[in-house]
Formats: C-alpha cells, sequence, structure tokens
C-alpha cells in the first residue's frame, strides 16, 4: 500500500518540478531570442527571479524522495544515466549563476557569456530530461549484468521527440508566464509567440502521444483500466485550454499549460506502473515500486514527514506566488 | 587511477568546493538577520544600510552553495550505487527531509527577502530574512544526521543484503549528529564573524564609511566571540564523541601508533606511515590526550598498530589537519577577544596593525573549517560506512575510467571559473562600500 502511495508521489514530484520549473528554464531558452532591450531583459529577469530557486527545490525533492524511497532505483537510474545526468547539472549549474550574476556584473564581453550560460544551461536540463524520461518510457536495456546503454543510444527516435516536446511545451509555459507577467508591448509579443508555439507543442504531443503507442507499453495500463485515461484526457484538456485562453486570460492559459505538463508526466508515470524503470530486454529485471523499494518502516516514517510537511510547503509557496503575481512596470523592474 | 579514485577525488573535491561557501551562508545569514532586527527595532538608518550591504555579499555567495549542493545529493547514486543501494533506507530520508524542510523554506522565502522590500510589511521582512537565517541552518542538521549516521550507525538492522532503519529517532537524536551539527554551524558563524571583521578592517584601515565599518565590526566581533568559544567547546566534546565510536580516527588525529595509558599530547610530532611510529615526539604534556578523549588522566589510549593494518586511515593528512585546526580554534578565540574589547573601547582606529591582522585573517576559517572535514573525512576511511561497508564495495559498477575522468575535468574546469567570478565580485561590491542611496 506505502509502495504505491510512494510511487504516486515519485511521480506527482516529477510533475510539480516540470510544471514549475518549466516555465523558468522557458525563460532562459527565450531569453537571447525575445529579449529586444535590457527593460525585456530586465522584466523576463524579474518575472522568476522570486521563485526559480524554490522551483528548482522541486528537482531535488524528487531526487530524495527515489533516495529514500526506492533506494535502488536511485542507484541505478543515476549511475545508469551518468553522462546525461551530469550534463543536466552542469547546465543547472551554470543558469543558476548566469542568471543570478547578469546584473552584477558590468564588462560586455561577461554579460554576453552570461546570457549565453543563462540559455544553454536552460535548454540542456529542458532536452536532456525529455530525452531520458522518453527512454525511461521505452526501457531501459537492462539485465543480470546491468546496463547495456550509453549517451548515444539514449539519442533514439522516441527520446528525441520527447527531449523536443518538453522544449516546446517548456517554451510555451514560459512564454504564457511572461505574458501572465506583464503588460504593454512584452505582454503582446509574449502571446503572439505562445500561440505559435502552442500549433508547435500541439504538434509534437500528438507525435509524442502517438508513437508512445507504437514504441512503448505505456498505453497497457490504460487498455486495462480503462478509467484511468482520464489522466491523457487531462493533459489534451490542458493543452487546448492553454491554447484557448492565451488571449481572453493570461492566468487560465498559465495554468492549462501547468495542468498539461503535470498530466504529461502522469500519463507516463501512470504508463510506467508498477515499474520506476522497465527493462527493455526482460521485465523480470525492471525496476518496481516492489522490487527497488526502502523498508516498510522507512516508507511509514517518509509518509508522515509528507502528510505533515508539504501542505506547509505548498501553503507558503502559494503566498509567494499570490505575492509576486503584480503585473512587472516597463522601466520599473525591482530586485536585481 | 580507478573507478573508486576518481570517484573520490570528484566528491571530495564537490565537497570541499561546496563547503567554501555553505559556511559564510550558515554565519553571514544569521548576521544580516541581525542586523535588520537591528533596523527594526531601532529604526536607525545605518542598521538598514548594513543590511543592504552584507545582504548582497551573502546572495552572492549564496548561490554558489546552492548549485554546488546540487550535483552532491545526485553523486550518492550516479558514483555510489552500491553504497547507496546498501544505505539508501536509511541515509535516504534525512536527504528527503531536508528537501522537504529545509530547502524549500530557504529558498522560497530567499526569493522574497530579495524582491519584498516594497512587497510586504517590514516584519515580514524581517521574518523572511530569519527564515533564511534558520532553514538553511536547518538544512545543515538533516545533512549532518546523514552524515553522522556514516560515522555511527546506529538505530539500523542488517536485512535482505543492507542496512535497514529500525528506529528513526535513534537516527535522528544520534549524539554524533548533534555534536557535529553545533561544531559545524558554530564553525560556519566564525567564518561569517571573520569575514564582516575582515571586509570592515579594510575599509576602516582607509577610512571610508568609518561609522558604518565600526558598528558592522562590533556586530561581527560580539557574534565571532561567542561562536569561537562554542565551536572549540563542542569541538573537544566531539572529540571525545570520535574517541568513543571511532578509535581509529582519534588515533590518527594525533597520530598514536601504540597503546598506552596516560596518554600525553605532544607539541612537536612528526609521524612515519611507512615505519608505522613517530619520527619526531617532544614536548609532552602528560596524560592531556587521555584527559581530553575519555576525561580521566589514566585512560587507556588505543594505538593504531592495535588495529588491522586495512583498517586503519592515512595517518598524515588527518593528524596534520586536525592540529591546524586546533591551533586555528585557539587563535580564533584570542582574535575576537581582542576584536571585541577594541570595538567596545571605539579603539579599532587606534590599533592599525590589529585591523590588518583581522584583515588577512580573514581567510582564516575557511582554512580551518576544509581541515575539519578532512579529519572528519579521510580520518573515516577506509570505511564509507565507519565498520559496515568499505569505500573499496561503495562504487557505481557501469562506470567506466573515462566516464569519470570527463565529468572530473568538466567539474575542475566549471567550478574554477565559478570560483573566480563569485570571488571576483565578492571583491568587487565589498570593496564598493555601502550604497549611498537606496
Amino acid at each position: 500500500m506505502l509502495n504505491i502511495l510512494w510511487f504516486i508521489i515519485w511521480g506527482l514530484l516529477w510533475a510539480m518540478y516540470f510544471a514549475l520549473d518549466g516555465f523558468d528554464l522557458g525563460i532562459g531558452m527565450l531569453f537571447p531570442f525575445f529579449a529586444k532591450s535590457d527593460q525585456d531583459k530586465r522584466a523576463m529577469l524579474e518575472s522568476i527571479g522570486p521563485v526559480w530557486d524554490a522551483n528548482e527545490v522541486w528537482l531535488i525533492t524528487a531526487g530524495g524522495a527515489t533516495f529514500a524511497a526506492f533506494p535502488i532505483t536511485y542507484a541505478y537510474m543515476f549511475s545508469f544515466l551518468y553522462l546525461p545526468l551530469m550534463l543536466i547539472l552542469y547546465g543547472l549549474i551554470i543558469r543558476a549563476v548566469c542568471l543570478e550574476f547578469r546584473y552584477k556584473v558590468n564588462n560586455p564581453t561577461i554579460v554576453s557569456l552570461l546570457e549565453f550560460g543563462f540559455f544553454l544551461g536552460s535548454l540542456l536540463p529542458a532536452l536532456l530530461l525529455g530525452v531520458a524520461f522518453g527512454n525511461i518510457f521505452q526501457g531501459l536495456p537492462i539485465d543480470q549484468n546491468g546496463y547495456h546503454g550509453n549517451l548515444i543510444t539514449l539519442l533514439n527516435p522516441f527520446g528525441l521527440i520527447t527531449g523536443i516536446l518538453f522544449v516546446v511545451a517548456f517554451l510555451l509555459h514560459g512564454s504564457l508566464w511572461l505574458s501572465f507577467r506583464t503588460e504593454g508591448d512584452i505582454n503582446l509579443r509574449a502571446k503572439s509567440l505562445a500561440r505559435k508555439l502552442w500549433f508547435i507543442t500541439l504538434f509534437f504531443a500528438v507525435l509524442f502521444l502517438v508513437s508512445a503507442y507504437f514504441v512503448t507499453n505505456l498505453y497497457n495500463n490504460y487498455f486495462s483500466m480503462p478509467y484511468l485515461l482520464i489522466v491523457p484526457v487531462l493533459c489534451v484538456l490542458g493543452l487546448l485550454g492553454a491554447g484557448f485562453f492565451i488571449y481572453s486570460s493570461e492566468i487560465m492559459a498559465f495554468l492549462s499549460s501547468a495542468i498539461c505538463i503535470i498530466f504529461l508526466t502522469f500519463t507516463g508515470v501512470g504508463g510506467l506502473y508498477p515499474n520506476l524503470i522497465p527493462s527493455s530486454i526482460n521485465n523480470a529485471f525492471s525496476l518496481s515500486a516492489f522490487n527497488s523499494s526502502s523498508s516498510q518502516y522507512t516508507l511509514a516514517v517518509m509518509t508522515i514527514v509528507v502528510i505533515i510537511f508539504v501542505p506547509i510547503v505548498l501553503f507558503y509557496k502559494f503566498w509567494t506566488y499570490k505575492t509576486f503575481s503584480y503585473k512587472i512596470k516597463e522601466g520599473k523592474e525591482e530586485g536585481y | 587511477m580507478d573507478v573508486v579514485t576518481l570517484s573520490r577525488l570528484q566528491f571530495g573535491a564537490a565537497a570541499m568546493y561546496h563547503f567554501i561557501f555553505v559556511p559564510l551562508t550558515l554565519g553571514l545569514g544569521v548576521l544580516v538577520a541581525i542586523m535588520e532586527t537591528l533596523h527594526y527595532r531601532t529604526k536607525n538608518e545605518i542598521y538598514l544600510k548594513m543590511t543592504k550591504f552584507w545582504g548582497r555579499l551573502f546572495l552572492i555567495n549564496f548561490i554558489l552553495g546552492i548549485v554546488t549542493g546540487i550535483t552532491l545529493e545526485f553523486q550518492f547514486g550516479t558514483n555510489w550505487a552500491q553504497y547507496s543501494i546498501y544505505v539508501g533506507d536509511i541515509f535516504g530520508a534525512p536527504l528527503a527531509i531536508e528537501a522537504t524542510l529545509a530547502f524549500f523554506l530557504e529558498s522560497t522565502f530567499l526569493g522574497v527577502w530579495l524582491f519584498g522590500w516594497k512587497r510586504i510589511s517590514p516584519k515580514m521582512h524581517l521574518i523572511s530574512i530569519w527564515l533564511v537565517a534558520f532553514s538553511s541552518n536547518l538544512s545543515a542538521l538533516w545533512i549532518l544526521i546523514a552524515n553522522a549516521w556514516m560515522q555511527d550507525p546506529v538505530g539500523f538492522v542488517l536485512k535482505n543484503n543492507r542496512a535497514e532503519m529500525s528506529n528513526f529517532f535513534a537516527v535522528v537524536f544520534s549524539p554524533y549528529a548533534w555534536l557535529k551539527f553545533t561544531h559545524t554551524i558554530t564553525a560556519g558563524f566564525v567564518v561569517g564573524a571573520f569575514f564582516v571583521m575582515g571586509i570592515s578592517a579594510y575599509h576602516l584601515l582607509r577610512k571610508q564609511n568609518v561609522e558604518f565599518f565600526k558598528k558592522s565590526f562590533y556586530v561581527g566581533a560580539t557574534f565571532g566571540l561567542i561562536a569561537s568559544v562554542l565551536v572549540f567547546l563542542i569541538g573537544d566534546f566531539h572529540a571525545a564523541e570520535v574517541a568513543h565510536v571511532q578509535p581509529t580516527k582519534l588515533a590518527a588525529m594525533e597520530s598514536i601508533w601504540d597503546t598506552r595509558k596516560a596518554a600525553p599530547i605532544y607539541l612537536l610530532l612528526v609521524p612515519d606511515e611507512s615505519q608505522k611510529t613517530n619520527l619526531i615526539e617532544a614536548f609532552p604534556i602528560p596524560s592531556l590526550l587521555s584527559l581530553l578523549a575519555y576525561h580521566d588522566p589514566n585512560a587507556t589510549v588505543r594505538g593504531l598498530n592495535s588495529f588491522p593494518s586495512n583498517d586503519i586511515p592515512p595517518v598524515t593528512p588527518v593528524f596534520l589537519s586536525f592540529r591546524v585546526m586546533v591551533g586555528l580554534g585557539t587563535l580564533f578565540i584570542i582574535l575576537t577577544i581582542l576584536a571585541w574589547w577594541f570595538a567596545r573601547k571605539d579603539k579599532l582606529l587606534d590599533h592599525r596593525s590589529f585591523l590588518k591582522i583581522m584583515l588577512y585573517s580573514l581567510p582564516l576559517p575557511y582554512i580551518a573549517t576544509q581541515v575539519g572535514w578532512i579529519v572528519a573525512e579521510v580520518g573515516r576511511q577506509p570505511w564509507i560506512v565507519y565498520g559496515l561497508l568499505r569505500t573499496n564495495d561503495a562504487v557505481s559498477k557501469n562506470l567506466t575510467v573515462g566516464d569519470v575522468l570527463f565529468t572530473l575535468g568538466v567539474f575542475i574546469v566549471l567550478y574554477t571559473a565559478l570560483a573566480v567570478l563569485d570571488f571576483a565580485l565578492l571583491i568587487y561590491y565589498a570593496r564598493k562600500g555601502p550604497l549611498e542611496t537606496d
């Protein structure tokens, strides 16, 4: 029972990470192309300044929860995916430093290096997390001798489709966030960009959902338990909502896009169940919520911690988002 | 070099690099919170300027602490998969709890503090910085609970080919963890205090913003004096706990090869690891080691030669690091007493050479914290979990030398570039002094 609960929490933590850090990774990828003036740059950074760091903590929590609840998955997931994970970490390191130091440096050469670092450090994690999850959805080549893949084998078509889907969905998510937080010219440009990105995201989302039918076993759970189909349906509804609300309600468009990302993650995770990392060679070597978990005692301890503290975290994070949901005035940016 | 050595190098480098930035976060966070409290209470503008000036340096340092920490959490899995499988049932919990309880709080309220000057009430703003200071120290508690378990494993049973948690409270309330935690955060407070005093001394020597930096120095000196005394006292208790649960580490710290009763401490000692003895032992203080380690002048201290030779750590680095740490810890007490006295009597400007000493002492607590971790971690070898699991058996099986060589190389290049950038910014903004407007 606790194993199932922790499997859901595991999926939820990744979903929260993608839905929250997704938009600030998106802003980072948009940064060099979208900002026309210093004012635009300041507005873009201010829109994520108060929240990006706390958004990234969902990744740390997802990592920590994997370690605590499924230590065997944690050990194999991160050692098998050694190089991609390290590249993600390098990206996150570079991005955070470049973002924080952009307005503390005056030398133009270093400024352009920092701006490029912010872009690259946002693109790498978005793309590689997508590639990694695309491969996990397909299963990794694991048998009794360990892992038989490498960085190149990860870059297969479905891995790349998922990677690009992550990138475009985060770009859309970021531009919707930007339109929510800004006004005037930058707001209009964000909306018109979001509209274009919406079509691209739709294309890759459909491509992902269709090709998943052919190259993964994700749909088996949905065919055997049809009521679970609500998950991919909510994902699609979220995406439709994001497109529908772009010009009529900024907040609804952003929230719809968040719902789309959350249920996209759950579509994948729900299809994986009971596995966290399926073996593409033989299901006997898959790492599941049951064969890779911690003891019932540890799971119980962690459940109590989650029940007490996660509501508190959600409460003050909600308060923060409310405090920092004001429209950024052009030329009057605060913070950095 | 093999995967184990390279992985150890990578983890050691990443951890030591992380710990350049963390102690200042621990100490300076509390100091900035104290400054903002002084402003909140007195409404004196100078304390607001202090909050902003030291707060900006805090932020520049903070971000490096964050990013270097993320890689550590994932390296347990990437490079130490066998370790993670063996201890994950126990070790993962404090890490996950650290993220849930501390990291969210820390990162959320740092954002609120930084961007909230005009958005929230002064009271809420003050609460935000205290939450940042509190939660960074809270995160130290949980990560040190995890580390303490590697030093002194408690509250577990061996089952299903791994260590499984049998008593969460034994893990959380392990005396080793609390000694380590209090020793580490007070060391961070010393780093913060010397940072503030050193930069203040720089400006006082140039007679710039004299009032501002006198006040800053006084706050730093008061805080630093309390912290220096505490870190020393707790360090003493901590060493006694080490003697109790990690006898090989204690013997390496003091380079004791032969078991002896009423063991002295030699003021001058040169270890000779190849001969498993000491080359020079001079100026003994009789019975001091027995007294400090076991609180009994006649207690027996076990020597390294009484353990199997594959169970003892490298002696020279542990011994030297320990000596340096204790020497510096003593010096900090002397310096902070003088600093506090001169600042209190408003005599700082009369003692230019003392101000110079305080300026050049700024790096010393950093050195002390680094060597302190060498004592803790090299002294734990050859075990990754003391007495339970050897470091050699803990590494991931699928990694190649090429993998780790590549990532270690990137780490070195990347971390060096970031450190240069960070130090350049710290120096630039520290020399610039407080903002005139704002």
